[in-house]
Parts: structure tokens; sequence; C-alpha cells
């Protein structure tokens, strides 16, 4: 890319090894987290590493490796992709592992939903009473 | 170097995905297994990166753009229809 490429493709080189290493390492550290934690949240929390920063280090990694400015483009449209795509697919999962109950409720801190869920059980309950009926 | 990164990650990414197999093959929840699922296809996108990285070309990048849809799409259906069939709640 320049003429004292020599130094500068070295440097290069090591930078977005190390990325490689790290985002592999990012889901390493995924996958120990999805064998050791204890419930669904916090295996939730695990899982989001590789996703998120893990993508962004390898993406990082082949824009240095493929050394042109057109390519990077393209993998911030991939990154923010998976950026876009991924809170909304915990908040599904979260959502229904709450419902259903797969969570440990000794090892939460606070429960700012239950309250929520609470107020529309008592909607519901109350609706059931003045006797419509159609709904379940 | 990129030899040696390119084992060193290939390893890494082995143990990883074993991990998240033994999750999917042992979760006590299906929405754990949908978790391990989504993190296996976080797995397996990574190392279509740095197969690209380290031999210098772009070919996959559709195929991990396409991987990202597929976890997204996957987890949320899974999530939307899950049903409680536990006669304990909270065992898991």
């Amino acid at each position: 890319m320049s003429p004292d490429a020599t130094g500068m493709d070295y440097w290069v080189d090591l930078v977005s090894a190390v990325f490689m290493v790290v985002g592999a390492v990012m889901s390493l550290g995924a996958a120990i987290g999805l064998l050791r934690f204890p419930d669904l949240l916090s295996r939730m929390h695990a899982a989001t590493k590789p996703q998120v920063l893990g993508l962004f280090l390898l993406l990082a990694a082949i824009g240095l490796q493929m050394r042109t400015w057109w390519v990077w483009p393209v993998l911030v449209v991939a990154w923010i992709f998976q950026l876009l795509t991924v809170p909304v697919s915990a908040h599904m999962v979260g959502r229904a592992g709450y419902r259903t109950k797969h969570l440990h409720r000794e090892l939460l801190t606070s429960d700012e939903l239950e309250a929520v869920v609470q107020k529309a059980a008592a909607k519901t309950a109350r609706e059931d009473d003045s006797g419509d009926g159609s709904k379940k | 170097m990129m030899q040696t990164v390119l084992v060193l990650t290939a390893v890494i990414f082995s143990l990883a995905a074993a991990g998240a197999i033994i999750r999917i093959a042992r979760g006590p929840s299906l929405l754990d297994r949908v978790l391990a699922a989504d993190v296996l296809l976080a797995i397996l996108g990574g190392a279509l990166c740095v197969d690209m990285a380290v031999n210098r070309h772009l070919n996959n990048l559709m195929l991990v753009v396409a991987i990202s849809i597929i976890g997204f799409l996957g987890s949320v259906t899974v999530a939307r229809f899950v049903a409680d069939r536990r006669e304990v709640p909270g065992e898991s």
C-alpha cells in the first residue's frame, strides 16, 4: 500500500493477528459461560460476547488484512446489522425466559418486571371477572 | 505468523464449538438450547471471518451476514412460541 511497506506490513499483521486471537477467545469465553453459569439470564450475558465484540474484532482483522479502504463500509454494514438484530433476539429470549420462569430468582438483585407482570395479571383477572369470557 | 494464528484460532474455535454443543445437548430448557445454538452460529461466523482474514478474500462475507440472519430469525421464532410445560416451575 505504501512504499515502505515492510515495517508497516509487520505491524498491521500483528494487530490483525491479535484481533483474531482475541475474537476467538471471546467465543471460547461464551462457551465457558454457557457451560458454567447457573441459569438462562446469566448465560445470555455470556452469549453476547462473540456476537458483538468478537464479530467486531474479526471484521476489523479482515479489514486490516485486505489492505484496502473500500472493504470497510461493507464490514461496518455487516457489524451494524448484527448490532441491530442481537438486542431484539436477546429481548425475545429473555422475555420468554422470564415468562416461563427459567431463572433463579434468588440470584436477581432487583426485578423491575415483576410489578408490571402482576399489574397485567390483575387486569386480566378483572376482565375475566367482568365476564366476557371470549378471551382466556 | 498467519499460519500460527490460523492454527491457534482453529483450536480455540473448536473448543468453543464443543462447549456450545455440550450445552445444546445438556441444556435443561429449550431456551438454553436456542441460546447455545445462537452462540454456535456466532462461532461459525467467526471461523469464516478468520478464514477470510488469513487467506485475504471476501467470499464468505455474505455467508456471515446470512448466518447472523438465521440466528436472529431462529431465536426470535423459538422464543415467540416457547411454552412452559413443567409441573414445578423454577427447577432448571
